[in-house]
């Protein structure tokens, strides 16, 4: 166990009745105060935390939506709907409504930078390593549930993004031979997006999937709690220990590292605050232009894309051209992009942990990794597609050259899968020793 | 029970087997109204009834949208130069001969795809993830064609479609522009989402 439990024993009365019947109390300290963690996080280790501080705020923000957001479709002026009205009547006429609704949305996408950090994170540091498999599979699938709502909310709007960009991501069921298209319709309850879409969108995005996240969130930490939390040595700190059994280099989760977060916690609620107050769209980053156009199912915008967060796996869904008629390859190669990660515990076969004592080839194999996601995140986005022609002149076969250059991130991309079985399985990883205990640098 | 029963390890094993089986089958029967729900509904449906299309006033050269099934349905009424322009796109097409059934009723597989020559009809959204592609009907050089005689360009994903709705070879759509189910009730009227000589469903 990673944590030590002791019963409480407390001079106040109600509080011992209590634990005679439910021993909520001890539980609580053994996960806060009865926990041990290394002593020697980074600012790496910041971002778990903050996923937990983002998923209150969206929750919270969230119910507060509910009580004004209309899920439906029905026009109440020409070509606009009661949900479109009922976001702008949130954002002009409920008192704060504007705050509440920008805390969501700039919530959503700071998610996404928060929880990328922390799955960096495990990357650099090996901590989906043994024994530490089922905390990384059930962190990646908070990930795909995080994504899956993601994209429901970012349907509520009902804004013409969302209707574009709800129809091409249900297509892509639609490429899956003989069921596809009546999955597709199946999906959207109608032969388009439309009202029953929307209003059971709606259902997933407040009840049923927020469900499913919480319900991880708890068994990712109660996985993580067991196993112990990894450091930026990759040490196992259980392996020494004190006279009295608690690890020789760790510290109690509390007080020491809560107050840790807590700086965490008000640094990013700084950031947080200037881009909810000063920049909610983040430049159409956050909140795209065309979302702020009603749904229009007869006019497309004219670049379709998701919002920055999709954008990388988005690449790679664009790059991957369709044969044997059929289009499937592309959400086939998008998916194998995510599914790939799930399986880092057994594509990684190298022992050493941590970046720190790995060989150079894992640490450049990993650069690489990261730039083509950024890379494939700015084909995604359309920013090759705009920088293109004013690179190489406005005659330049700008598909052919941002074909070449997404499918070279995306060959980037999944070789890093690749390279690392065939490095860390034959053996040419050259790694440094690792240190018997955590290094501090005091 | 009895204080000092034995227990039939085998009886219970049974039990348990069958438990476990009529338990399992009843949540999935239980389950197909929840799945089904999901199913377009009958309101849905009847919205989704055949549309009749007026195009008296669709000049040469000239597209008009109508909606089917929530669906835009483009009809375009071409000119003699944007049919004879059809046969040398074939080299450049996937499918030149519309040979994907799936993409267009027997009526409608042939040169130009349509019924009646000059008459094009077809759902304008895109094979690949169902944007809906621009219309470009001049025969002149396009920025993303040089050698462009007019069709359906898609901005999504850059996928192009020629004046019948053949797609081109190498880009990312993988089949034709899907012709609708539709018949021509008189010289200016089509019904769009019936077959010919079919009624209306």
């Amino acid at each position: 166990m990673g944590t030590t439990m002791t019963r409480i024993q407390s001079k106040n009365g109600v509080v011992n009745w209590i634990e005679d019947r439910l021993p909520i109390f001890s539980f609580l300290n053994s996960h806060t105060a009865g926990y041990y963690a290394p002593k020697n996080f980074n600012l790496w280790y910041y971002f778990g935390s903050l996923a937990l501080l983002v998923l209150v705020n969206q929750i919270l923000t969230g119910i507060f939506l509910t009580m004004n957001y209309k899920p439906s479709a029905a026009e109440v002026a020409p070509g606009v709907s009661a949900a479109f009205a009922s976001v702008e009547y949130i954002m002009r006429d409920v008192s704060w409504g504007w705050l509440i609704r920008y805390m969501h949305s700039t919530g959503a996408s700071l998610f996404f930078v928060v929880v990328y950090l922390h799955m960096f994170r495990g990357l650099m540091y090996g901590s989906y390593k043994k024994p530490r498999e089922l905390v990384w599979i059930l962190g990646m699938l908070i990930f795909l549930a995080l994504m899956a709502e993601a994209f429901l909310g970012y349907v509520l709007p009902w804004g013409n993004m969302s209707f574009w960009g709800a129809k091409v991501i249900i297509s892509l069921f639609g490429t899956i031979p003989w069921i596809g298209p009546s999955l597709v319709e199946w999906i959207m309850g109608d032969y388009l997006p439309a009202d029953a879409t929307l209003n059971r969108f709606f259902a997933l995005h407040v009840i049923a999937l927020p469900l499913v996240l919480l319900l991880l969130v708890v068994l990712h930490l109660a996985a993580l709690h067991e196993v112990g939390s990894n450091n930026p040595d990759g040490v196992e700190i259980k392996e020494k220990k004190k006279p009295d059994g608690t690890p020789l280099d760790g510290i109690a989760f509390h007080p020491y590292y809560t107050v840790k977060d807590i700086f965490g916690t008000g640094f990013f609620l700084l950031i947080a605050a200037f881009i909810v107050f000063y920049a909610p769209t983040f430049g159409g980053w956050f909140l795209e232009h065309d979302n702020f156009v009603p749904a229009n199912n007869l006019a497309t915008p004219e670049h379709i894309k998701p919002v920055w967060y999709f954008t990388p796996f988005y690449a790679i869904l664009r790059m991957v051209p369709s044969f044997f008629e059929t289009a499937i390859w592309g959400v086939i190669a998008m998916f194998a992009a995510i599914v790939l990660l799930f399986l880092m515990p057994w594509l990684d076969r190298g022992k050493v942990k941590s970046v720190r004592y790995r060989g150079t080839g894992y640490k450049v194999a990993l650069g690489f990794f990261a730039l083509s996601f950024v890379m494939l995140g700015a084909v995604g986005a359309g920013v090759s597609a705009e920088m293109i022609p004013k690179l190489f002149g406005a005659e330049a076969d700008s598909t052919m050259i941002e074909n070449l250059f997404g499918r070279f991130w995306t060959f980037v991309y999944f070789g890093f899968f690749v390279f690392l079985w065939v490095y860390t399985h034959f053996g040419f990883e050259k790694t440094k020793p690792v240190p018997d205990r955590v290094t501090m640098h005091d | 029970m009895a204080n000092d029963a034995v227990v039939d390890q085998g009886r219970r094993r049974f039990l348990t087997a069958t438990t476990s089986v009529v338990g399992g089958a009843g949540v999935v029967l239980a389950a197909i109204p929840f799945v089904k729900s999901w199913e377009p509904s009958v309101a849905a449906k009847t919205a989704g009834a055949p549309v009749v299309a007026d195009i008296s006033k669709i000049e040469p050269g000239q597209k008009v949208t109508f909606a089917w099934r929530g669906l835009p349905v483009f009809v375009v009424n071409r000119t003699k130069a944007q049919l004879d322009a059809l046969p040398g796109e074939d080299t450049k097409l996937r499918d030149p001969k519309s040979e994907n059934a799936a993409q267009q009723p027997k009526y409608a597989q042939n040169e130009h795809r349509s019924i009646k020559p000059e008459w094009l009809v077809v759902t304008g959204l895109c094979t690949h993830l169902g944007c809906v592609p621009d219309f470009f009907p001049d025969l002149k050089p396009e920025p993303f064609d040089p050698n462009w005689k007019g069709g359906f360009y898609c901005p999504c994903h850059k996928s192009r479609y020629d004046m019948a709705g053949r797609v081109f070879d190498g880009v990312p759509a993988p089949a034709n522009l899907a012709v609708p189910p539709y018949h021509f009730v008189d010289d200016t009227h089509i019904l769009i989402g019936v077959d010919p000589g079919k009624e209306a469903a």
